[in-house]
């Protein structure tokens, strides 16, 4: 299926698929190194295991379609998806699952739609829920940051983990995600929506170890990282700066509205902004060029629809973060928002004019 | 003999009601979890099929045409009962398990088209032969896609086949694999619908490579070139 609505004049660019993809690639790095830091050395198993079946299932499908294997493999685009779900994954999850994840993504989700350019959901984030769904106990095993845990992991132990599931001094994961007083800690947004059922107010929420200042330990410093890519991203101009933006206004807006009507039942702004995967997803997931919108007015639609489902399914959701769902839900009115924000054709004037 | 061989290739293949006319999506993609759950809807299908056919035949010269259609859904909805009262004396774990999809046969577009389409057309035995291979069509679906959920989800097959068949069925269960973690996509209906896709899929491919075999086969048979083989 393809929507060809766009119309002339196109912009030029020099850059090819690859290179755009691999600027995609380059600018995660930051971000990936500080998860790496704070979450443990689990995320870069994840990516070699994402990567390697990313490959592998693409060169199958690929030689199975029979088209040029090594062309559309050396595109990078494979590799990006691979990236965005190992690093959206919890970082010791079993291996099995990024690996079962990572072939949904690339066969179901993409190449059965035709291969990069056709697919109509966003291959990560199909894959993320699909794991959401089918693995919720694995898929939720969030460690709290290295400063938080009893005992820190080696990166030989990062492979004990991923692989068997126990550490190479035979730590189980549960063990692990008690703190150093014994309790279990959970995400930051998890903690805090727990603690606000609970009937404590957001600052008393706020005092927990597992946050730091207006947000999560580490999670504040991953969120600024990917910023930073991302605004290496948009001076390139390999992303618009319009989905970034929308996406953030449209989970900050509702979120500013609801702190300045009782701030203590509803996280300031700064914490949604710097929480969970905000600054990953609007620079880097949502601005997927395929099942994103492709008109700039679309695209300003297409990201404030996600930030605004987003803050919903934050706050009276039940899962650990809501990005998969919104970016899903917002691919599917990808086509509608095209259609209505057609833009201008050049030597045309617009309808308003003409009357 | 060749129309006894032409309604079976119909109901088997090139008609069948699950991949071809997607007919009865509903109790197809629901119930397939298990294989067990899926043999004892085939069944229950095949055998309303078979009778309301039957029925349906045996009374076409006297149904008014105006009012045939209420008469086939009051034929198939006795049928349908008798189904679910049997099921429910003799397989109650199953009749649990199975739920309102029992009673919702009578809704399923295959048995009402089958009525419709050729039942109130054919004398009794074309018509009972086309209800057994349709509903025999629509069994092996159902079990294929039971089997590839069942496996996929929680790597058993025949999980629960003494709900079915009684308690000497236990031994059929199979072990595929042992997964503490059951893999709850391919057991909810997106797994239904995606396995379902695959199936016709499969099908389609089959066909084609069957088509451009019989014109091959046609072609150097039937030309005679002599500037090169055509392809």
């Amino acid at each position: 299926m393809s929507f060809k609505i766009a119309s002339s004049p196109h912009h030029h660019s020099q850059r090819s698929t690859q290179q755009l993809m691999q600027w995609v690639a380059l600018a995660a790095l930051p971000g990936i190194a500080l998860q790496a830091v704070f979450f443990g050395y689990g995320v870069i198993v994840q990516l070699l295991l994402a990567i390697s079946t990313a490959w592998l299932s693409e060169a199958l499908v690929l030689w199975l379609r029979k088209k040029p294997v090594l062309p559309r493999l050396l595109d990078h685009s494979a590799l990006v998806t691979a990236v965005l779900l190992a690093i959206s994954i919890p970082p010791y999850a079993p291996w099995w699952l990024i690996v079962i994840g990572t072939a949904f993504a690339i066969i179901m989700v993409k190449q059965l739609y035709g291969g990069l350019g056709n697919n109509l959901f966003n291959p990560a984030m199909a894959a993320y829920v699909m794991l959401l769904i089918s693995f919720p106990v694995q898929m939720t095993q969030w460690l709290p940051p290295v400063s938080l845990q009893q005992a820190a992991l080696s990166p030989l132990d990062a492979f004990c983990m991923v692989f068997m599931q126990y550490s190479c001094s035979g730590f189980s994961l549960s063990q692990l995600q008690l703190g150093i007083d014994g309790t279990t800690l959970a995400t930051p947004l998890d903690t805090l929506r727990q603690d606000l059922n609970n009937g404590l107010t957001v600052s008393e929420s706020l005092q927990r170890p597992v946050f730091f200042a207006f947000a999560g330990t580490g999670w504040l410093w991953v969120n600024l990282a990917y910023l930073l890519g991302g605004m290496l991203l948009i001076k390139l101009k390999v992303i618009s700066w319009r989905i970034p933006l929308a996406l953030l206004a449209g989970l900050a807006v509702p979120a500013l509205l609801f702190w300045l009507g009782s701030s203590g039942a509803s996280p300031s702004p700064l914490f949604h902004l710097f929480s969970g995967a905000t600054m990953l997803a609007a620079f880097f997931i949502a601005t997927d060029p395929v099942s994103a919108s492709t008109t700039d007015r679309g695209r300003l639609w297409y990201g404030a629809l996600i930030g605004l489902l987003v803050y919903i399914i934050r706050s009276y959701g039940g899962y650990p973060d809501a990005f998969a769902f919104a970016v899903l839900l917002a691919n599917m009115c990808v086509p509608l928002i095209d259609y209505y924000t057609r833009p201008r054709t050049y030597g045309h004037k617009a309808k308003r004019d003409v009357k | 003999m060749s129309q006894f061989k032409e309604i079976s290739l119909q109901g088997l293949w090139k008609n069948n009601p699950g991949l071809v006319q997607l007919l009865g999506l509903c109790p197809l993609l629901a119930v397939t979890g298990t294989v067990t759950n899926a043999l004892g809807l085939g069944l229950a299908t095949l055998l309303v099929l078979l009778g309301s056919n039957i029925v349906v035949s045996l009374v076409r010269l006297h149904v008014p045409d105006e009012i045939r259609i209420p008469i086939f859904v009051l034929i198939i909805a006795s049928f349908v009962t008798v189904v679910q009262l049997l099921m429910n004396a003799f397989t109650f774990g199953l009749y649990q398990s199975l739920g309102i999809f029992i009673p919702l046969i009578v809704t399923n577009c295959a048995i009402i088209g089958r009525a419709e389409a050729f039942a109130s057309k054919n004398p009794l035995g074309p018509a009972a032969l086309d209800a057994l291979m349709m509903g025999l069509g629509f069994l092996l679906v159902l079990l294929t896609l039971g089997a590839m959920r069942e496996v996929l989800g929680q790597g058993t097959l025949f999980d629960g086949a003494d709900l079915l068949l009684g308690d000497w069925a236990k031994v059929l269960r199979i072990e595929v694999f042992h997964s503490d973690n059951h893999f709850l996509l391919a057991m909810l209906p997106p797994g239904a619908f995606l396995g379902m896709g695959l199936l016709i899929a499969l099908k389609n491919v089959i066909d084609q490579r069957q088509a451009r075999r019989q014109t091959i086969e046609k072609g150097s048979i039937t030309r005679a070139r002599v500037t090169g083989s055509v392809q």
